[in-house]
Protein backbone atom coordinates (compact mmCIF):
# COMPACT_ATOMS: atom_id res chain seq x y z
CA UNK A 1 0.00 0.00 0.00
CA UNK A 2 1.26 3.11 -0.91
CA UNK A 3 1.49 5.89 2.16
CA UNK A 4 0.70 9.64 0.16
CA UNK A 5 0.87 12.77 1.16
CA UNK A 6 -3.31 12.62 0.68
CA UNK A 7 -3.58 9.65 3.40
CA UNK A 8 -0.61 11.46 6.22
CA UNK A 9 -2.77 14.61 6.07
CA UNK A 10 -5.88 12.62 6.41
CA UNK A 11 -3.98 10.79 9.40
CA UNK A 12 -3.01 13.83 11.14
CA UNK A 13 -6.44 15.24 11.06
CA UNK A 14 -7.95 12.31 12.34
CA UNK A 15 -4.78 12.51 15.04
CA UNK A 16 -5.31 15.88 15.76
CA UNK A 17 -1.77 16.04 15.35
CA UNK A 18 0.35 18.42 12.63
CA UNK A 19 3.93 17.05 11.96
CA UNK A 20 6.82 19.07 10.88
CA UNK A 21 8.25 18.56 7.04
CA UNK A 22 10.74 16.34 8.80
CA UNK A 23 8.01 14.76 11.07
CA UNK A 24 6.40 13.83 7.34
CA UNK A 25 9.09 12.40 5.31
CA UNK A 26 10.11 9.90 8.44
CA UNK A 27 6.94 8.94 9.31
CA UNK A 28 5.17 8.44 5.30
CA UNK A 29 8.47 6.73 4.97
CA UNK A 30 7.68 4.47 8.76
CA UNK A 31 4.31 4.00 8.13
CA UNK A 32 4.89 2.76 4.59
CA UNK A 33 6.92 -0.22 5.85
CA UNK A 34 5.13 -0.61 9.17
CA UNK A 35 1.27 -0.83 7.57
CA UNK A 36 2.33 -3.11 4.80
CA UNK A 37 3.75 -5.91 7.05
CA UNK A 38 0.39 -5.42 9.13
CA UNK A 39 -0.98 -6.55 6.00
CA UNK A 40 0.14 -10.07 7.19
CA UNK A 41 -2.72 -10.59 8.43
CA UNK A 42 -5.19 -11.00 5.33
CA UNK A 43 -3.27 -13.82 4.74
CA UNK A 44 -5.01 -15.99 7.80
CA UNK A 45 -8.10 -17.31 7.24
CA UNK A 46 -10.32 -16.00 10.12
CA UNK A 47 -13.60 -16.72 8.53
CA UNK A 48 -14.71 -18.38 11.35
CA UNK A 49 -13.37 -16.40 14.07
CA UNK A 50 -15.78 -13.63 15.68
CA UNK A 51 -13.67 -10.32 16.90
CA UNK A 52 -15.98 -9.69 19.65
CA UNK A 53 -14.88 -13.21 21.59
CA UNK A 54 -12.18 -11.24 22.78
CA UNK A 55 -13.77 -8.40 24.13
CA UNK A 56 -13.22 -7.30 27.43
CA UNK A 57 -15.93 -8.73 29.02
CA UNK A 58 -15.09 -11.97 27.78
CA UNK A 59 -14.24 -14.60 30.01
CA UNK A 60 -11.33 -15.85 27.75
CA UNK A 61 -9.30 -13.00 28.87
CA UNK A 62 -10.47 -11.88 32.06
CA UNK A 63 -14.03 -12.78 34.68
CA UNK A 64 -15.33 -9.88 32.98
CA UNK A 65 -15.95 -6.21 33.34
CA UNK A 66 -17.38 -5.76 37.21
CA UNK A 67 -19.49 -3.14 38.22
CA UNK A 68 -19.48 -1.25 41.31
CA UNK A 69 -22.47 -0.31 43.64
CA UNK A 70 -23.44 3.50 42.25
CA UNK A 71 -22.57 5.03 45.52
CA UNK A 72 -21.70 8.82 45.66
CA UNK A 73 -18.16 9.42 46.92
CA UNK A 74 -16.18 12.34 47.69
CA UNK A 75 -14.16 14.22 44.65
CA UNK A 76 -10.90 14.68 44.38
CA UNK A 77 -10.32 18.41 45.39
CA UNK A 78 -10.86 20.91 43.23
CA UNK A 79 -7.85 22.89 43.62
CA UNK A 80 -5.97 19.80 43.24
CA UNK A 81 -7.16 19.41 39.74
CA UNK A 82 -6.71 22.62 38.59
CA UNK A 83 -3.70 23.27 39.70
CA UNK A 84 -2.88 20.70 36.52
CA UNK A 85 -4.07 23.32 34.04
CA UNK A 86 -2.25 26.12 31.70
CA UNK A 87 -5.22 28.29 32.98
CA UNK A 88 -7.98 28.87 34.96
CA UNK A 89 -9.82 30.94 37.19
CA UNK A 90 -9.83 29.19 40.67
CA UNK A 91 -12.97 27.40 39.64
CA UNK A 92 -13.04 26.32 36.01
CA UNK A 93 -10.57 25.63 33.22
CA UNK A 94 -10.12 28.71 31.22
CA UNK A 95 -10.45 27.43 26.74
CA UNK A 96 -10.11 30.07 23.89
CA UNK A 97 -13.23 31.29 23.15
CA UNK A 98 -15.23 28.82 20.87
CA UNK A 99 -18.20 30.67 19.62
CA UNK A 100 -17.77 33.74 17.63
CA UNK B 1 26.56 -3.75 40.46
CA UNK B 2 23.55 -5.44 42.57
CA UNK B 3 21.78 -4.96 45.43
CA UNK B 4 24.13 -5.93 48.84
CA UNK B 5 21.03 -7.23 50.48
CA UNK B 6 17.65 -8.86 48.82
CA UNK B 7 13.94 -7.03 49.76
CA UNK B 8 13.63 -9.72 52.07
CA UNK B 9 16.62 -9.58 53.89
CA UNK B 10 16.50 -5.69 53.89
CA UNK B 11 12.85 -6.33 55.41
CA UNK B 12 14.44 -9.10 58.08
CA UNK B 13 17.17 -6.98 59.43
CA UNK B 14 14.59 -3.77 59.74
CA UNK B 15 12.44 -6.05 61.64
CA UNK B 16 15.30 -7.26 63.43
CA UNK B 17 16.20 -3.84 64.45
CA UNK B 18 19.55 -4.30 63.24
CA UNK B 19 18.56 -1.69 60.34
CA UNK B 20 16.44 1.35 61.13
CA UNK B 21 13.81 2.07 57.90
CA UNK B 22 15.41 5.20 57.57
CA UNK B 23 19.07 3.55 57.65
CA UNK B 24 17.38 0.86 54.33
CA UNK B 25 16.60 4.15 52.79
CA UNK B 26 19.67 6.30 53.23
CA UNK B 27 21.46 3.15 51.47
CA UNK B 28 19.72 4.00 48.38
CA UNK B 29 19.01 7.63 48.04
CA UNK B 30 22.19 8.66 47.32
CA UNK B 31 22.42 6.64 45.02
CA UNK B 32 18.92 7.67 43.00
CA UNK B 33 20.09 10.74 43.20
CA UNK B 34 23.32 10.45 42.20
CA UNK B 35 21.38 8.42 39.11
CA UNK B 36 24.21 7.07 37.37
CA UNK B 37 22.54 4.96 34.65
CA UNK B 38 19.74 8.11 34.48
CA UNK B 39 17.07 5.14 35.81
CA UNK B 40 15.46 8.02 38.18
CA UNK B 41 13.38 11.10 36.88
CA UNK B 42 12.70 12.02 40.56
CA UNK B 43 13.31 11.42 43.97
CA UNK B 44 10.50 12.03 46.78
CA UNK B 45 11.28 13.55 50.21
CA UNK B 46 10.32 10.80 51.92
CA UNK B 47 10.97 11.76 55.27
CA UNK B 48 8.05 12.00 57.23
CA UNK B 49 6.99 8.60 55.55
CA UNK B 50 10.25 6.93 57.04
CA UNK B 51 9.30 8.49 60.37
CA UNK B 52 5.45 6.99 60.37
CA UNK B 53 6.91 3.01 58.96
CA UNK B 54 9.40 3.13 61.90
CA UNK B 55 7.03 4.35 64.44
CA UNK B 56 4.58 1.58 63.67
CA UNK B 57 7.00 -1.09 63.33
CA UNK B 58 8.33 -0.13 66.54
CA UNK B 59 4.58 -0.22 67.77
CA UNK B 60 4.33 -3.77 66.32
CA UNK B 61 2.46 -3.48 64.18
CA UNK B 62 2.47 -5.81 60.99
CA UNK B 63 2.95 -4.31 58.09
CA UNK B 64 4.10 -7.17 55.83
CA UNK B 65 7.49 -9.11 54.92
CA UNK B 66 8.24 -5.87 53.55
CA UNK B 67 7.93 -3.35 55.68
CA UNK B 68 10.35 -0.47 55.48
CA UNK B 69 11.86 -1.85 52.28
CA UNK B 70 12.59 1.41 49.77
CA UNK B 71 10.67 0.83 46.16
CA UNK B 72 10.64 3.02 43.16
CA UNK B 73 8.09 3.14 40.48
CA UNK B 74 7.65 3.54 36.83
CA UNK B 75 6.72 6.99 35.68
CA UNK B 76 3.25 6.22 34.72
CA UNK B 77 1.93 5.40 37.62
CA UNK B 78 0.36 7.65 39.55
CA UNK B 79 1.71 9.08 42.81
CA UNK B 80 0.30 12.01 44.53
CA UNK B 81 2.90 15.13 45.16
CA UNK B 82 5.40 13.51 43.25
CA UNK B 83 5.51 14.08 39.41
CA UNK B 84 4.18 11.41 36.80
CA UNK B 85 5.65 12.49 33.61
CA UNK B 86 5.48 9.39 31.77
CA UNK B 87 8.68 10.61 30.23
CA UNK B 88 7.03 12.71 28.19
CA UNK B 89 6.77 16.74 27.33
CA UNK B 90 3.09 16.34 27.43
CA UNK B 91 3.14 15.44 31.23
CA UNK B 92 5.94 17.36 32.42
CA UNK B 93 5.37 19.08 35.64
CA UNK B 94 1.87 16.89 35.94
CA UNK B 95 1.36 15.87 39.88
CA UNK B 96 -1.53 13.83 40.24
CA UNK B 97 -4.20 14.04 42.82
CA UNK B 98 -4.75 10.61 43.48
CA UNK B 99 -2.76 7.44 43.93
CA UNK B 100 -2.52 4.30 41.81
CA UNK B 101 -4.05 1.38 44.09
CA UNK B 102 -0.65 -0.47 43.60
CA UNK B 103 0.82 2.77 45.62
CA UNK B 104 -1.74 2.40 48.15
CA UNK B 105 -1.30 -1.50 48.75
CA UNK B 106 2.68 -0.47 48.90
CA UNK B 107 2.07 2.34 51.70
CA UNK B 108 -0.37 -0.10 53.62
CA UNK B 109 2.19 -2.51 53.41
CA UNK B 110 5.07 -0.31 54.84
CA UNK B 111 7.05 0.28 51.83
CA UNK B 112 8.75 3.51 51.11
CA UNK B 113 8.31 5.21 47.81
CA UNK B 114 11.86 6.77 47.01
CA UNK B 115 11.26 8.10 43.24
CA UNK B 116 9.91 7.57 39.63
CA UNK B 117 11.84 5.66 37.33
CA UNK B 118 12.76 6.37 33.70
CA UNK B 119 10.85 4.53 30.68
CA UNK B 120 10.30 5.30 26.79
CA UNK B 121 7.47 7.76 26.78
CA UNK B 122 4.16 6.53 27.42
CA UNK B 123 5.46 3.28 27.53
CA UNK B 124 6.11 3.00 23.91
CA UNK B 125 9.30 1.40 23.24
CA UNK B 126 11.64 -1.17 23.39
CA UNK B 127 14.81 0.47 24.73
CA UNK B 128 13.90 3.22 26.61
CA UNK B 129 15.14 5.84 24.50
CA UNK B 130 12.41 7.61 23.39
CA UNK B 131 11.25 9.47 26.53
CA UNK B 132 12.08 13.06 27.03
CA UNK B 133 14.85 12.76 29.69
CA UNK B 134 17.55 10.77 27.34
CA UNK B 135 18.24 7.34 27.24
CA UNK B 136 18.47 4.77 30.22
CA UNK B 137 22.33 3.44 30.62
CA UNK B 138 22.32 -0.05 30.86
CA UNK B 139 24.50 -1.34 34.02
CA UNK B 140 26.41 -3.96 32.29
CA UNK B 141 27.28 -1.58 29.65
CA UNK B 142 26.62 2.64 29.73
CA UNK B 143 26.87 2.63 25.87
CA UNK B 144 23.78 -0.05 25.57
CA UNK B 145 20.51 0.18 26.49
CA UNK B 146 18.39 -1.28 29.48
CA UNK B 147 15.72 -1.96 27.16
CA UNK B 148 12.03 -0.98 27.83
CA UNK B 149 9.47 0.18 27.96
CA UNK B 150 10.24 -0.02 31.95
CA UNK B 151 14.24 0.44 31.40
CA UNK B 152 14.30 2.47 34.66
CA UNK B 153 12.59 -0.31 36.58
CA UNK B 154 15.46 -2.64 35.65
CA UNK B 155 18.58 -0.47 35.44
CA UNK B 156 18.08 0.53 38.88
CA UNK B 157 17.40 -3.06 40.32
CA UNK B 158 20.36 -3.90 38.11
CA UNK B 159 22.50 -1.18 39.38
CA UNK B 160 22.02 -1.82 42.53
CA UNK B 161 20.25 1.97 42.70
CA UNK B 162 16.88 0.15 44.79
CA UNK B 163 16.08 -3.11 46.20
CA UNK B 164 12.54 -3.80 43.90
CA UNK B 165 10.78 -1.63 41.28
CA UNK B 166 7.80 -1.38 39.72
CA UNK B 167 6.85 -1.68 35.51
CA UNK B 168 3.88 -2.09 33.25
CA UNK B 169 3.89 -4.49 30.44
CA UNK B 170 1.71 -3.92 27.43
CA UNK B 171 4.01 -6.46 25.04
CA UNK B 172 6.96 -7.36 26.79
CA UNK B 173 7.71 -3.93 28.63
CA UNK B 174 8.57 -6.21 32.04
CA UNK B 175 10.07 -8.70 30.72
CA UNK B 176 12.97 -7.43 27.65
CA UNK B 177 14.70 -4.79 30.58
CA UNK B 178 14.92 -7.74 32.67
CA UNK B 179 16.76 -10.47 30.30
CA UNK B 180 19.04 -6.92 29.05
CA UNK B 181 19.25 -6.40 32.78
CA UNK B 182 19.72 -9.71 34.22
CA UNK B 183 17.34 -8.90 36.85
CA UNK B 184 14.07 -11.26 37.34
CA UNK B 185 10.83 -10.02 37.03
CA UNK B 186 6.85 -11.18 37.14
CA UNK B 187 4.01 -10.10 34.38
CA UNK B 188 0.75 -10.65 35.97
CA UNK B 189 -2.05 -12.39 34.30
CA UNK B 190 -4.45 -9.09 32.78
CA UNK B 191 -6.68 -8.46 35.77
CA UNK B 192 -4.38 -9.58 38.66
CA UNK B 193 -2.87 -6.51 39.19
CA UNK B 194 -4.94 -3.16 39.73
CA UNK B 195 -4.69 -0.64 36.96
CA UNK B 196 -5.92 2.14 38.18
CA UNK B 197 -3.92 5.12 38.18
CA UNK B 198 -1.77 3.65 35.88
CA UNK B 199 -1.71 5.84 32.28
CA UNK B 200 -2.92 4.12 29.97
CA UNK B 201 -1.42 3.01 26.57
CA UNK B 202 -3.25 0.04 25.52
CA UNK B 203 -5.74 -0.78 27.84
CA UNK B 204 -6.37 -4.45 27.21
CA UNK B 205 -3.14 -4.98 27.37
CA UNK B 206 -1.61 -3.25 29.84
CA UNK B 207 -0.46 -4.89 33.04
CA UNK B 208 1.68 -3.46 36.25
CA UNK B 209 3.99 -5.79 37.27
CA UNK B 210 7.05 -6.38 39.62
CA UNK B 211 11.26 -6.10 38.66
CA UNK B 212 13.48 -7.15 41.83
CA UNK B 213 16.90 -9.08 42.18
CA UNK B 214 15.76 -12.63 42.56
CA UNK B 215 12.19 -14.01 42.54
CA UNK B 216 11.49 -14.37 46.41
CA UNK B 217 11.52 -10.88 46.36
CA UNK B 218 8.99 -10.93 43.00
CA UNK B 219 6.95 -12.90 45.16
CA UNK B 220 6.99 -11.12 48.07
CA UNK B 221 5.63 -8.09 46.29
CA UNK B 222 3.19 -9.63 44.55
CA UNK B 223 1.22 -10.44 47.18
CA UNK B 224 1.02 -7.18 48.22
CA UNK B 225 0.19 -5.57 44.97
CA UNK B 226 -2.29 -8.41 43.79
CA UNK B 227 -6.05 -8.54 44.49
CA UNK B 228 -9.18 -7.49 43.04
CA UNK B 229 -9.85 -3.56 43.33
CA UNK B 230 -13.17 -2.20 42.47
CA UNK B 231 -11.85 0.87 41.16
CA UNK B 232 -10.82 -1.42 38.34
CA UNK B 233 -13.38 -2.70 35.98
CA UNK B 234 -11.53 -5.03 34.64
CA UNK B 235 -9.57 -6.38 38.18
CA UNK B 236 -9.87 -9.75 38.66
CA UNK B 237 -11.22 -11.25 42.26
CA UNK B 238 -7.96 -13.18 42.49
CA UNK B 239 -6.14 -13.38 45.79
CA UNK B 240 -2.14 -14.37 45.59
CA UNK B 241 -0.54 -16.21 48.03
CA UNK B 242 2.41 -17.82 47.71
CA UNK B 243 2.40 -21.70 48.34
CA UNK B 244 5.14 -24.46 47.73
CA UNK B 245 3.75 -26.21 45.12
CA UNK B 246 5.64 -29.38 43.86
CA UNK B 247 3.95 -30.89 41.73
CA UNK B 248 6.11 -33.71 39.40
CA UNK B 249 6.96 -33.92 36.92
CA UNK B 250 6.77 -30.39 36.09
CA UNK B 251 5.57 -30.48 32.03
CA UNK B 252 7.53 -27.88 30.48
CA UNK B 253 6.40 -27.14 26.67
CA UNK B 254 9.22 -25.48 24.43
CA UNK B 255 8.28 -23.62 21.05
CA UNK B 256 10.90 -24.87 18.79
CA UNK B 257 10.17 -22.09 16.06
CA UNK B 258 11.46 -19.94 18.60
CA UNK B 259 14.56 -20.74 17.90
CA UNK B 260 14.99 -21.42 14.20
CA UNK B 261 15.96 -18.05 12.90
CA UNK B 262 16.09 -14.26 14.15
CA UNK B 263 17.61 -15.53 17.58
CA UNK B 264 21.39 -15.17 17.97
CA UNK B 265 23.33 -17.87 19.26
CA UNK B 266 24.38 -16.81 22.17
CA UNK B 267 20.56 -16.28 23.24
CA UNK B 268 19.64 -19.58 21.88
CA UNK B 269 22.29 -21.82 23.76
CA UNK B 270 21.73 -20.19 27.13
CA UNK B 271 18.17 -20.18 27.05
CA UNK B 272 18.38 -23.88 26.05
CA UNK B 273 20.29 -24.35 28.99
CA UNK B 274 18.20 -23.22 31.26
CA UNK B 275 15.44 -25.99 29.43
CA UNK B 276 17.75 -28.29 30.43
CA UNK B 277 18.37 -27.17 34.12
CA UNK B 278 14.97 -28.01 34.46
CA UNK B 279 15.37 -31.40 32.88
CA UNK B 280 17.96 -32.09 35.16
CA UNK B 281 15.51 -30.91 38.29
CA UNK B 282 12.86 -33.84 37.22
CA UNK B 283 10.70 -31.95 34.56
CA UNK B 284 9.89 -33.12 31.21
CA UNK B 285 10.83 -31.09 28.49
CA UNK B 286 9.01 -31.58 25.07
CA UNK B 287 9.34 -29.17 22.11
CA UNK B 288 6.04 -28.15 19.86
CA UNK B 289 5.62 -25.65 16.86
CA UNK B 290 4.08 -22.32 18.52
CA UNK B 291 1.31 -21.47 16.10
CA UNK B 292 0.38 -18.23 14.52
CA UNK B 293 3.62 -17.01 15.10
CA UNK B 294 3.77 -14.70 12.41
CA UNK B 295 1.00 -12.81 12.89
CA UNK B 296 1.81 -12.41 16.42
CA UNK B 297 3.47 -8.89 15.99
CA UNK B 298 1.57 -7.28 13.55
CA UNK B 299 -1.92 -8.34 15.51
CA UNK B 300 -0.41 -6.51 18.27
CA UNK B 301 0.81 -3.76 16.90
CA UNK B 302 -2.81 -3.16 15.38
CA UNK B 303 -4.74 -3.80 18.63
CA UNK B 304 -2.18 -1.65 20.87
CA UNK B 305 -1.78 1.53 18.49
CA UNK B 306 -5.45 1.31 17.95
CA UNK B 307 -6.10 1.65 21.44
CA UNK B 308 -3.37 4.11 22.09
CA UNK B 309 -5.49 7.10 19.66
CA UNK B 310 -8.31 6.62 21.65
CA UNK B 311 -6.38 6.80 25.07
CA UNK B 312 -4.33 9.24 23.95
CA UNK B 313 -7.30 11.67 22.65
CA UNK B 314 -7.40 12.99 26.33
CA UNK B 315 -4.21 15.14 25.80
CA UNK B 316 -5.30 18.41 25.05
CA UNK B 317 -3.88 21.39 26.43
CA UNK B 318 -6.51 22.11 28.97
CA UNK B 319 -7.22 19.71 31.66
CA UNK B 320 -3.88 19.20 32.19
CA UNK B 321 -0.61 18.30 30.58
CA UNK B 322 1.65 20.81 27.71
CA UNK B 323 -0.10 23.26 26.56
CA UNK B 324 0.98 25.33 23.34
CA UNK B 325 1.04 29.47 24.31
CA UNK B 326 0.65 30.26 20.85
CA UNK B 327 -2.50 29.03 19.95
CA UNK B 328 -5.24 31.37 19.09
CA UNK B 329 -8.39 29.03 18.86
CA UNK B 330 -9.62 26.00 20.57
CA UNK B 331 -9.00 23.90 18.07
CA UNK B 332 -5.13 24.86 17.48
CA UNK B 333 -5.03 24.54 21.09
CA UNK B 334 -5.73 21.11 20.73
CA UNK B 335 -3.45 20.65 17.76
CA UNK B 336 -0.15 22.29 18.08
CA UNK B 337 -0.18 21.71 22.07
CA UNK B 338 -0.15 17.62 21.05
CA UNK B 339 1.82 18.43 18.14
CA UNK B 340 4.85 19.84 20.48
CA UNK B 341 3.99 17.79 23.37
CA UNK B 342 4.31 14.13 22.03
CA UNK B 343 7.42 12.92 21.16
CA UNK B 344 7.89 11.15 17.31
CA UNK B 345 7.17 7.46 17.94
CA UNK B 346 4.39 8.57 20.49
CA UNK B 347 2.89 10.00 17.13
CA UNK B 348 3.44 7.40 14.73
CA UNK B 349 1.37 5.35 17.06
CA UNK B 350 -1.02 7.68 17.10
CA UNK B 351 -1.35 7.69 13.64
CA UNK B 352 -1.03 4.17 12.91
CA UNK B 353 -3.94 3.33 14.94
CA UNK B 354 -5.69 6.40 13.66
CA UNK B 355 -5.80 4.42 10.15
CA UNK B 356 -6.26 1.17 11.41
CA UNK B 357 -9.43 2.43 13.42
CA UNK B 358 -10.68 4.48 9.91
CA UNK B 359 -13.24 3.72 7.70
CA UNK B 360 -12.10 1.91 4.78
CA UNK B 361 -9.48 0.31 6.92
CA UNK B 362 -11.11 -1.30 10.17
CA UNK B 363 -12.31 -4.27 8.70
CA UNK B 364 -9.00 -5.69 6.92
CA UNK B 365 -6.89 -4.38 10.51
CA UNK B 366 -8.53 -3.74 13.14
CA UNK B 367 -11.30 -6.30 13.11
CA UNK B 368 -8.72 -8.76 11.41
CA UNK B 369 -6.21 -8.28 14.24
CA UNK B 370 -9.04 -8.78 17.00
CA UNK B 371 -10.13 -12.43 15.15
CA UNK B 372 -6.32 -12.80 15.37
CA UNK B 373 -6.15 -12.22 18.86
CA UNK B 374 -8.74 -14.92 19.50
CA UNK B 375 -6.86 -17.28 17.92
CA UNK B 376 -3.80 -17.01 19.54
CA UNK B 377 -5.66 -17.05 23.01
CA UNK B 378 -7.09 -20.17 21.73
CA UNK B 379 -3.29 -21.66 20.53
CA UNK B 380 -2.47 -21.04 24.06
CA UNK B 381 -5.74 -22.32 25.77
CA UNK B 382 -4.85 -25.87 23.70
CA UNK B 383 -0.84 -25.69 24.78
CA UNK B 384 -1.75 -25.64 28.23
CA UNK B 385 -4.32 -28.88 28.26
CA UNK B 386 -0.81 -29.85 27.19
CA UNK B 387 1.78 -28.23 29.81
CA UNK B 388 2.35 -26.73 33.28
CA UNK B 389 4.49 -24.14 31.21
CA UNK B 390 5.88 -22.70 28.26
CA UNK B 391 9.88 -21.74 28.39
CA UNK B 392 11.27 -19.32 25.81
CA UNK B 393 13.48 -16.85 24.86
CA UNK B 394 12.45 -13.09 25.92
CA UNK B 395 14.20 -11.27 22.99
CA UNK B 396 15.96 -12.70 19.83
CA UNK B 397 19.46 -10.29 20.76
CA UNK B 398 21.42 -8.73 24.20
CA UNK B 399 21.05 -4.97 24.85
CA UNK B 400 22.40 -3.57 21.71
CA UNK B 401 23.47 -0.67 21.46
CA UNK B 402 22.06 3.20 22.43
CA UNK B 403 21.29 5.02 18.89
CA UNK B 404 21.88 1.43 16.88
CA UNK B 405 17.86 0.60 16.32
CA UNK B 406 15.96 4.38 17.08
CA UNK B 407 15.73 5.10 13.63
CA UNK B 408 14.35 1.23 12.32
CA UNK B 409 11.14 1.20 14.11
CA UNK B 410 10.11 -1.93 11.84
CA UNK B 411 13.59 -3.59 13.64
CA UNK B 412 12.42 -2.31 17.04
CA UNK B 413 8.88 -3.87 16.63
CA UNK B 414 10.14 -7.26 15.75
CA UNK B 415 12.16 -7.81 18.69
CA UNK B 416 8.70 -8.03 20.40
CA UNK B 417 8.42 -11.39 18.58
CA UNK B 418 8.40 -13.62 22.14
CA UNK B 419 6.86 -11.37 24.44
CA UNK B 420 3.61 -9.96 22.75
CA UNK B 421 1.75 -12.87 22.34
CA UNK B 422 1.71 -13.08 26.18
CA UNK B 423 -0.20 -9.74 26.59
CA UNK B 424 -2.72 -10.47 23.84
CA UNK B 425 -3.59 -13.46 25.19
CA UNK B 426 -3.63 -11.85 28.95
CA UNK B 427 -1.65 -14.86 30.41
CA UNK B 428 1.25 -14.80 32.94
CA UNK B 429 5.19 -14.94 32.67
CA UNK B 430 8.07 -14.73 35.00
CA UNK B 431 11.59 -13.17 33.11
CA UNK B 432 14.67 -14.39 34.84
CA UNK B 433 18.02 -14.36 33.48
CA UNK B 434 20.12 -17.38 32.48
CA UNK B 435 23.69 -16.42 32.11
CA UNK B 436 25.96 -13.83 29.53
CA UNK B 437 26.73 -13.73 25.64
CA UNK B 438 30.44 -14.10 24.78
CA UNK B 439 30.55 -9.59 25.23
CA UNK B 440 29.33 -10.09 28.79
CA UNK B 441 26.21 -8.91 28.31
CA UNK B 442 23.26 -10.80 30.33
CA UNK B 443 20.56 -13.02 28.99
CA UNK B 444 17.07 -13.91 29.91
CA UNK B 445 14.26 -16.44 29.70
CA UNK B 446 10.53 -15.89 30.52
CA UNK B 447 8.25 -18.80 31.62
CA UNK B 448 4.86 -18.38 30.28
CA UNK B 449 1.80 -19.92 32.22
CA UNK B 450 -1.79 -19.90 31.84
CA UNK B 451 -4.00 -17.44 33.43
CA UNK B 452 -3.76 -17.08 37.06
CA UNK B 453 -0.59 -19.88 37.60
CA UNK B 454 1.63 -17.26 38.97
CA UNK B 455 2.48 -19.40 41.84
CA UNK B 456 3.33 -22.24 39.63
CA UNK B 457 5.42 -20.00 37.54
CA UNK B 458 6.78 -18.36 40.99
CA UNK B 459 7.65 -22.50 41.96
CA UNK B 460 9.50 -23.33 38.65
CA UNK B 461 11.33 -20.03 38.93
CA UNK B 462 12.18 -20.84 42.47
CA UNK B 463 13.25 -24.15 41.75
CA UNK B 464 15.32 -22.48 38.62
CA UNK B 465 16.63 -19.92 41.04
CA UNK B 466 17.54 -22.02 43.50
CA UNK B 467 19.51 -24.56 41.56
CA UNK B 468 22.75 -26.29 43.15
CA UNK B 469 21.73 -24.13 46.75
Amino acid sequence: MEINQELISYLENLSCLTLSEEETLKLTDDLGKIINSMAKLSELDTSAQQENEFAPDNAAINPGNTFREDIILPSFPREGILKNSFANDGAMFIAPKTVE
Amino acid sequence: MTNKYSALELAEKIKGGEMSVLDAAEMYVPLAKENKHNAFLAVADISARVEDVQKRIDSGETLSPLAGVPIAVKDNISTVGIETSCSSKMLKGYTPVYNATVIDRLEQAGMIVIGKLNMDEFAMGGSSETGNAGAVKNPWDITRVAGGSSGGSAAAVAGGEIPLALGSDTGGSIRQPCAFCGVTGIKPTYGAVSRYGLIAYASSLDQIGIIGRDIEDCAALFEIISGYDEKDSTSAPFEFTCTNETKTPLKIGIPRNYFETGIDEDVKQSVLAAAREFEAAGAIIEDFTMPLTEYMVPAYYIIACAEASSNLSRYDGLKFGYRCENADSLAEVYRMSRSEGFGLEVKRRIMLGSFVLSSGYYDAYYKKALQTRALIKKAYNTLFKRYDMILSPVAPTAAYKIGENIDEPMKMYMGDIYTVSVNLAGLPAVALPCGFNTEGLPLGFQLIGDSFSENKLINAAMLYQNRGC
